[in-house]
């Protein structure tokens, strides 16, 4: 019984079924890597988990407490995490603002909300752009914000949404060593939807890979990599 | 039921009239997205002008479109493109800044009548003011029907444009998406500043038409201003038969919910449709048809 | 947002000039009655800008909570003989509780259709106060003596009031509370991710705001001496100048909705009096024009307002006396 469990989850936006009965389990303390070439639906997963969009049928029970009804915000309160694919910082608010306002989740006082952004800010290596406002941030410095203020909430499952895209390959591999070290240090869950494969494969246990919403394969990175159909998926048929 | 009769037959026509000051309005919020707070204000200046070729020139009022429709067009041109158009780029905390700006383009177009007409209520006399046509034992106001005719033919034209136009294409590409469609190489800056001054002449031209049957001061904008939201709101954003249906909707409500719920309330009814639309049914009349 | 001293010298010092001010001006009650009117405004534009400023809830419809404020201190009085001047708690409690049911529909809304949603409701509440005549007075409005002659006493009530308002949104924003209403003004959606919940917090912001509108409201009662529908609900002359008296102040700012109220006010007053009698007569009819203008300056040229783009403010007019120089 792993820490988050989807079983067969589908969801259809009027004609379209955009999820199709996905079941995966994600185990405490795993990184599971979901991929899927671009409109399989992996940010759909991601919105469903912590219900920005109401699931049509299936079911996703967290920590044994069924989430599927629950609203958004309950559903970080009860310890999901997540970033936006499309970043979305607080942008007229200073870095430190940001993560303050994700750390009141868990901290009811100023100082103590403070005391944490300021752990995730050093946790996150954005000490020194602290007092930026979070709308003049470098997309790798958002990218990273995103991470920080969903840690700042206290998680015990982060939701990762290609939070390495546009990166450079320096910045890349910080990003790498933030995401090893929020398991390893924090002993944080983690979803991670990713496109670039040297992150993917680099940092996953285990990948679950989708096409048109619907589950191909799960199992070790390398065996997915060798799988034909994900093959098939990425790169079309011509491949072969 | 004569009664009963008269107020609908009131409230189609009545419904006819509001019918084309909601098209402009759609229009508007379909490609800018934007409530425009001084549609109705442009009503007040096309009237003002209307009333003035009468007064002193002897124009008639109908006659008058071939002059408030290009001047409120050009007028509103020249608001959409150094006022509205601007704050696009502008970072500012609310994002309802247009919306604020057309605020304060309304005070200052009513302000500037004021000055110059004062607050006196005004009103034209023609052969046909107060006229009417009587069929069995139901009335129907001259001025009123033909309104309501230009209502419907200011209705074909528009959905003539949108349609079978490339103008018109390029104006429902813009407000689909707006992006999408500048990289398609429609130039949406301009396509948005026509659109703005296409809307506010329609109501321009609607203006020559109501001032045979309005009295005019320079507060009558904001009440048109109003009715034009509620209508929009009731027949769907952007969709120009939902704001014919949305007018039809309004102007019945007001005519029936006056004869027999209570006339004092007459504006109230509107708004509370509008409410319940806004919170019970998000696309509006629209939505019902999937159209 | 620096945990320092509660207020800074220069706040001091202005709430310091409030406290004299109208002893300077102790012979002329017309002084004292402009001063008034600020501070009723700094009232209703703190109260609003709460909502809309921080939150990002643009009201469109603030004089429904005025209005219900203005009534709650003038029915009981019509009808039992009842001091308004309860109305200055009981007028902010039942603009809370107005707040609050309006909340439930137009809380629903986002945006623009918030805008109008909130303009609507007080729309609804203006026709229907004029119109349910054995319960307001309908038109004729509700006629009351005002306690005191001299106006001194008023003065330093509203002002208290407006020093209230403004320690209250200063408390909540520096709170839990302040950052929540940010972060459901930056993006809403990425508030509810962070378990932020948007509904709640909206409605807190929503019942202290409603409040300073209620008691802005009663007072106005109590100072005035009289109300009708159409002047506590009007949607031009209440609900958007106050929304103009936030946006030239700068929305978003503590100090922002003074600075408005004060040029609003002064503004008015000025070309009223058509500079003093200095100008001819015809300029005291362009009062309401000026302001429109300012407004639409304003939201081209300083978007953070007055307050808000201070420094841009000083820059210009440092680079205008320097390439003088």
């Amino acid at each position: 019984m792993g820490i988050l469990t989807l079983n067969k989850v589908t969801k259809n936006f009027g004609g379209l079924t955009a999820v199709n009965k996905v079941s995966f389990t994600v185990e405490e303390g795993e990184i599971l890597g979901l991929i899927g070439p671009n409109g399989s639906g992996k940010t759909t997963i991601f919105n469903l988990i912590n219900h920005y969009y109401p699931v049509t049928s299936g079911e996703i029970i967290f920590k044994g407490i069924n989430i599927t009804h629950k609203q958004t915000h309950e559903i970080a309160m009860l310890g999901i995490g997540r970033t936006f694919q499309v970043v979305k910082p607080l942008k007229r608010l200073s870095v430190e603002d940001n993560i303050m306002a994700a750390a009141f989740a868990r901290e009811t006082t100023f100082a103590g909300a403070r005391k944490v952004a300021r752990e995730v800010l050093e946790f996150t290596h954005l000490d020194h752009v602290a007092n930026m406002k979070a709308g003049a941030l470098p997309i790798a410095g958002r990218k990273r914000l995103e991470i920080a203020k969903a840690l700042a909430t206290r998680p015990s499952l982060l939701l990762l949404d290609e939070t390495a895209a546009g990166l450079n390959p320096s910045e890349l591999d910080e990003a790498i060593d933030i995401i090893k070290a929020i398991r390893s240090e924090l002993g944080i869950t983690i979803i991670i939807v990713e496109h670039i494969m040297k992150v993917i494969m680099n940092i996953s246990d285990r990948i679950h890979a989708i096409a048109f919403g619907t589950t191909i394969t799960e199992g070790k990175p390398e065996e997915v990599a060798k799988n034909p159909t994900v093959i098939e998926a990425y790169l079309g048929t011509d491949y072969h | 039921m004569e009664m009963f009769l008269q107020s609908l037959i009131s409230g189609l026509l009545v419904g006819g009239l509001y019918a084309i000051i909601g098209i402009g309005m759609t229009l508007i919020m379909g490609v800018l997205k934007i409530i425009n707070l001084a549609h109705g204000q442009m009503l007040m200046v096309s009237m003002y002008i209307a009333w003035v070729a009468w007064y002193y020139l002897g124009i008639d009022p109908y006659l008058s479109v071939f002059i408030t429709v290009p001047v409120v067009f050009y007028l509103a041109k020249y608001i959409s493109k150094y006022l509205l158009n601007p704050l696009i780029e502008k970072d500012s905390i609310l994002p309802e800044n247009q919306v604020l700006m057309t605020v304060g383009i309304g005070i200052v177009l009513v302000e500037f009548m004021r000055f110059i007409f004062t607050s006196d209520y005004r009103s034209v006399q023609t052969s046909y003011t107060g006229q009417a046509w009587h069929i069995g034992g139901i009335s129907i106001a001259i001025p009123l029907f033909w309104a309501f005719l230009f209502s419907i033919a200011a209705t074909i034209f528009l959905f003539y444009l949108l349609m079978k136009t490339d103008l018109g294409r390029q104006i429902r590409a813009t407000a689909q998406d707006r992006l999408a469609a500048s990289l398609m190489g429609i130039s949406a800056e301009k396509i948005t500043i026509f659109t703005y001054a296409l809307g506010s002449a329609l109501i321009a031209a609607a203006g020559s038409f109501f001032l045979p049957i309005y009295y005019l001061y320079p507060d009558v904008g904001p009440e048109f201003t109003a009715k034009a939201f509620v209508i929009t709101i009731l027949g769907g954003l952007g969709s120009t038969v939902g704001a014919i249906a949305g007018g039809i909707v309004l102007g019945l409500a007001e005519t029936l919910g006056a004869t027999y719920i209570a006339a004092g309330y007459r504006d109230a009814f509107g708004l509370i449709i509008f409410l319940l639309v806004l919170v019970f049914l998000p696309g509006g009349l629209k939505s019902l048809t999937k159209v | 947002m620096e945990n320092k001293k509660f207020f800074s010298k220069g706040e001091l010092i202005i709430i310091f000039t409030g406290l004299v001010l109208p002893l300077l001006f102790y012979f002329s009650p017309y002084a004292q009655g402009l001063l008034i009117f600020i501070m009723m405004w700094v009232v209703l534009g703190t109260s609003w800008n709460l909502l809309a400023g921080y939150t990002g809830q643009v009201s469109f419809g603030h004089a429904a909570y005025f209005g219900v404020g203005a009534y709650t201190a003038a029915l009981p009085f019509l009808h039992y003989k009842i001091s308004p001047w309860w109305g200055l708690i009981a007028g902010g409690i039942m603009a809370v509780v107005i707040g609050y049911l309006l909340g439930v529909v137009v809380f629903r809304l986002r945006g623009p259709y918030f805008a109008l949603g909130t303009l609507a409701s007080a729309e609804i509440l203006r026709i229907a106060f004029g119109e349910e005549e054995w319960l307001t007075n309908g038109h004729n409005g509700i006629l009351y003596i005002t306690t005191w002659v001299t106006k001194i006493p008023y003065y330093y009530i509203i002002f208290a009031i407006a020093v209230a308002s403004i320690v209250s949104v200063k408390l909540l924003m520096r709170r839990r509370e302040g950052y929540y209403f940010l972060s459901i003004r930056e993006d809403e959606d990425a508030a509810m991710a962070l378990g932020i919940n948007t509904k709640k917090y909206k409605n807190i912001s929503m019942i202290v705001s409603s409040f300073w509108a209620g008691v802005a409201g009663a007072f106005y009662f109590i100072y005035m001496g009289f109300i009708d529908s159409e002047t506590v609900f009007a949607l031009h002359n209440i609900s958007i100048i106050t929304i103009l008296v936030g946006i030239i102040g700068g929305v978003g700012t503590i100090w922002g909705p003074a600075v408005g109220a004060i040029i609003m006010v002064l503004l008015q007053e000025l070309f009223r009096s058509a500079i003093f009698g200095l100008a001819p007569q015809w300029v005291s009819g362009m009062h309401a024009f000026v302001f429109g203008l300012l407004v639409i300056f304003v939201i081209l040229y300083l978007p953070g307002g007055v307050v808000g783009d201070w420094e841009l403010i000083k820059k210009k007019l440092h680079l205008k006396s320097n390439t003088e120089k």
